[in-house]
């Protein structure tokens, strides 16, 4: 089947089944690598793209639901305000440590500032625990999202 | 499968070179193998230098998350006095004749690179003073170095390291091991907290990992390998799973051998890696299960319990006599500990991309030692050495998992099978979970003497673990001349074995990480015994100076215990955590520990409250380490600890553990296989103790004690005492 997706503002055009998980079709079609693949059914993060501004596990979002909604990926999501703030903050504390998960986790924190731009622990919480970091950089995922919604002084680091 | 440390101290040779376009090109060789031809214009050397200052560094091993890209090339820079923001570090290919061993295990990287890296720093800067030096015709001892320029104060001349690197590259290199290094207080770069060289990549989402790779023209293999450890296949229809869409080539490979290797399966190919996942719905396969019959994690604990029961094992340590002084001590203890198999679920699935034409194959491989994968697949596929090219790519967490190649030799079967066609396997995650390499369990008695004062008088430990022989087998084993062996008077350790069909291997804190826990867990039990805390209770049994195990060597961090350095960390972490005036409510508690592993030493402690319906919140952590005098990356150190730590909560608070029944793995996904979520991530509290030894790794020994400190805790806030994990109260 054809499909035409609008990603990070391009329209692109494939041609797959229909019940193949954009993920797939990111990863493999497009290649678009930066969503990554951790556990296929929707419990680890790593694949978390935004479908009209809602935070998604595209591993179980077959392209056929898609339709014509507004992708965003990490690799547009750093021309939007609050991708460029969060993508700075995370720089500055230099959060990632095997980097595996942390599109997921920059995409999945987006979502929440764009919802609540000044969250509370709480906020974080729940809005982050879809997001398995194995190498368990919470603390710093924490931080540099408080520093991106301006709660913190900024960390610097060399 | 873990790395061979013997040669990694063997003296270095340095060769230096013109760059191609002009500069320096310096390589080095850890031990001497072949030198570069002196004045061969080198692509890739170890460090260059281009005319326009622009500095080059390989980063010779797999970085995993340990941060060691950029910790490696931090040591040669800060010699090199170079000014950080002009170097980049490139990862190197496999090539061991240029970078000696290459891998990312056993927290051995930074020891053994420390004094090398930072020689050929040193040595690459004395070539560009001497080189200055002939430039100005000045005596070499009035230029300084900064930041990437050499300046002659007294003419206020001065030259960038690119104005005279292609002149240095004409000198002789000095001799590695007189060259002059810094001291620590001239320190510019190492201890400076440092971002990792690719975290800008890693959170633009740009190509990095191995599941990244991508060649023109590739195919994606799917692999439907037995589905329990030990099962055979006796006859496979393929038809069906031919006609998927999306696949292109489907067919059978046949195993070479061990699980460590190539496992006989069958390689689906598709255009998308999801088409040939799909497919192996469809294949049709009759898999014969004799061989995988009896292995089950629940015949296993029986098993053990017998052998504990039985009480015969056979002699691993043993001083005075253990059996008299337990009957003459005034009280006694005797526990049994127990923990079960785990797997390592590193993020990224285990993933390898490969194309084999005219006889040579080149690899991109996630492996945290790529070096004895070449020699498997040299040995199991034949191809030689010198037809492979192996690029090492990032690695989405290593934990000890790709410790093991089987996925790299797996990659290359199916390539040799298709000459010419780019290949990348894909494991799913359930084939990751069901086809690891795995922590194994193990069962524990323990019994222990105090006398009136509550000091140990006999300590003795009965292991029933995997092994055949009168030998435990790798990573089932304990360390030798483990705490407290040594240190107290009557000890014995025995061992008693039984067969296995799984595969077992190398989990982050390897061994460590359940003996911790058993240990420290009973020794607390001994110290409630005594009326007393474990802290005072360590500190008792290393109250005198010595070295447990093998002396110290020049040159390396001590491999051997030191108790002074156990007793610093102690007194660290009771200091900072104010143990003394710990409150004590009902339902709240603190816990301690201590554990030695990895040449690291660190004292924890663990505040935890239990609610009536038993469930656990942990409220904060206090931790103090030792791994010598110099922290490199002060945030990648404060990282790596943080991510131990939580590593261990995860172990003991997600109900993590690995099943099996006849031989296939009860636990497919990170739904019934659980890790750490942000919901908890208690408050960490780090002091590093400074002593005066050559530095350690820090990839591994935070983890250990943070176990027992926890169910230490639980047992100080409720009185109940945790045997068994994980934590199920
Ligand atoms: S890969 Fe999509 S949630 Fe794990
Ligand atoms: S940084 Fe390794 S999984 Fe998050």
């Amino acid at each position: 089947m054809n499909y035409t997706l609008t990603i990070n503002g391009k329209r692109r055009s494939v041609d797959v089944a229909p019940e193949m998980p954009l993920l797939w079709v990111l990863r493999n079609e497009l290649g678009l690598v930066g969503s990554k693949f951790g556990c296929g059914m929707g419990v680890c993060g790593a694949c978390t793209v935004h479908v009209d501004g809602q935070a998604q596990r595209s591993c179980s979002l077959p392209i056929s639901d898609v339709g014509t909604a507004k992708i965003v990926t990490i690799e547009g999501v750093g021309a939007t305000p609050v991708g460029q703030r969060l993508q700075k903050a995370w720089l500055d504390i230099d959060v990632a440590q095997c980097g595996y998960c942390q599109a997921g986790q920059i995409m999945s924190a987006a979502a929440l500032l764009q919802q609540t731009p000044k969250p509370g622990h709480e906020d974080i919480v729940s809005g982050m625990s879809g997001n398995i970091c194995r190498c368990a950089t919470y603390d710093r995922i924490q931080k540099a999202i408080l520093n991106a919604a301006g709660k913190m002084e900024a960390v610097d680091a060399a | 499968m873990q790395p061979d440390t013997t040669v990694l101290t063997r003296r270095a040779f340095l060769s230096a070179s013109l760059l191609a376009g002009g500069g320096l090109a310096l390589d080095f060789t850890i031990p001497v193998q072949a030198a570069v031809p002196a004045g061969a214009s080198v692509l890739g050397a170890f460090v260059s230098i281009a005319p326009n200052g622009a500095i080059t560094i390989m980063g010779k091993n797999p970085e995993i998350g340990q941060g060691i890209k950029t910790s490696l090339a931090m040591m040669i820079a800060d010699e090199l006095d170079a000014d950080w923001a002009q170097v980049s570090v490139v990862q190197a290919d496999v090539d061991p004749d240029r970078y000696g061993p290459q891998f990312a295990g056993a927290s051995l990287s930074t020891p053994t690179n420390w004094l090398p890296m930072r020689r050929a720093g040193a040595a690459a800067r004395d070539m560009l003073l001497r080189a200055a030096a002939t430039r100005w015709n000045v005596p070499i001892d009035q230029i300084k170095t900064a930041k990437g320029r050499l300046i002659h104060g007294a003419t206020k001349r001065s030259l960038g390291y690119g104005d005279v690197a292609s002149a240095a590259a004409m000198l002789t290199p000095p001799d590695l091991q007189t060259v002059k290094l810094k001291s620590p207080d001239q320190f510019s770069i190492i201890g400076q907290p440092t971002r990792g060289v690719d975290s800008g990549r890693v959170i633009r989402g740009e190509p990095l990992f191995g599941i990244d790779t991508r060649l023109t023209g590739m195919l994606y293999a799917a692999y439907e390998a037995p589905p329990a450890h030990g099962a055979k296949l006796r006859s496979a229809d393929l038809s069906a799973a031919k006609a998927a869409p999306g696949v292109k080539h489907v067919f059978q490979i046949q195993g070479a051998g061990g699980p460590g290797g190539v496992v006989e399966g069958i390689a689906i190919l598709a255009t998308n890696w999801w088409y040939a996942n799909e497919a192996r719905a469809k294949l049709v396969l009759d898999w014969d299960m004799t061989a995988a019959k009896g292995h089950s994690s629940e015949d296993y604990a029986a098993q053990a319990k017998a052998l504990l029961d039985a009480n015969a094992g056979i002699d691993f340590e043993r001083s005075g006599d253990p059996a008299k002084a337990m009957a003459g001590a005034a009280k006694r203890i005797k526990s049994r500990y127990d923990y079960p198999f785990l797997a390592h679920a590193t993020l990224e699935p285990q993933n390898c991309t490969a194309l084999y034409q005219n006889g040579q194959i080149e690899i991109w491989a996630p492996s945290q030692q790529p070096q004895p994968g070449r020699e498997l697949i040299a040995k199991e596929l034949g191809i030689p050495l010198d037809k492979q090219i192996v690029h090492i790519t990032r690695i989405g967490g290593g934990f000890g998992r790709r410790l093991n190649n089987d996925y790299m030799a797996q990659a290359a079967a199916i390539a040799k099978a298709l000459p010419g066609v780019p290949v990348q396997l894909l494991w799913s995650r359930e084939d990751d979970t069901r086809r690891d390499f795995y922590r194994p369990g193990g069962w524990h008695e323990f019994e222990a003497g105090v006398d009136g004062d509550g000091k140990i008088v006999a300590f003795t430990n009965h292991f029933a673990t995997f092994g055949a022989d009168g030998k435990s087998q790798r990573f089932a084993n304990m360390a030798e001349r483990h705490f407290p062996a040594r240190l107290v008077p009557n000890l014995a350790f025995t061992q008693s074995y039984m067969k296995i069909g799984i595969p077992m291997g190398a989990l982050r804190a390897p061994t460590s990480n359940a003996m911790a826990f058993c240990f420290q867990g009973f020794l607390d039990e001994v110290a409630v015994l005594g009326g007393r805390d474990l802290p005072s209770l360590i500190l008792e049994l290393c109250a005198e100076d010595k070295i447990v195990g093998d002396a110290d060597a020049p040159d390396i961090a001590p491999k051997g215990f030191h108790t002074a350095r156990a007793r610093a960390v102690v007194e660290k972490v009771v200091e900072i955590s104010k143990w003394a005036e710990r409150p004590k409510e009902k339902g709240r508690g603190r816990g301690f520990a201590f554990y030695f592993c990895h040449q690291g030493y660190f004292a924890e402690v663990v505040d935890v409250s239990v609610a009536d319906d038993k469930s656990i919140t942990v409220h904060k952590i206090w931790a103090a380490g030792d791994v010598g005098r110099q922290i490199v990356n002060p945030m990648m150190a404060e990282a790596q600890v943080r991510g131990s730590i939580l590593d261990g909560l995860a172990q003991a608070l997600e109900g993590q553990k690995i099943t099996f029944t006849d031989g296939a793995i009860e636990q497919s996904n990170f739904s019934d296989f659980r890790l750490g979520r942000i919901d908890r991530n208690p408050d960490v509290e780090i002091a590093w103790v400074l002593s005066d030894f050559h530095p350690s790794g820090l990839g591994e020994p935070a983890l250990p004690p943070v176990i027992p400190a926890l169910t230490n805790a639980i047992y100080a806030a409720t009185g109940t005492r945790v045997r068994s994990l994980p934590i199920e109260l």
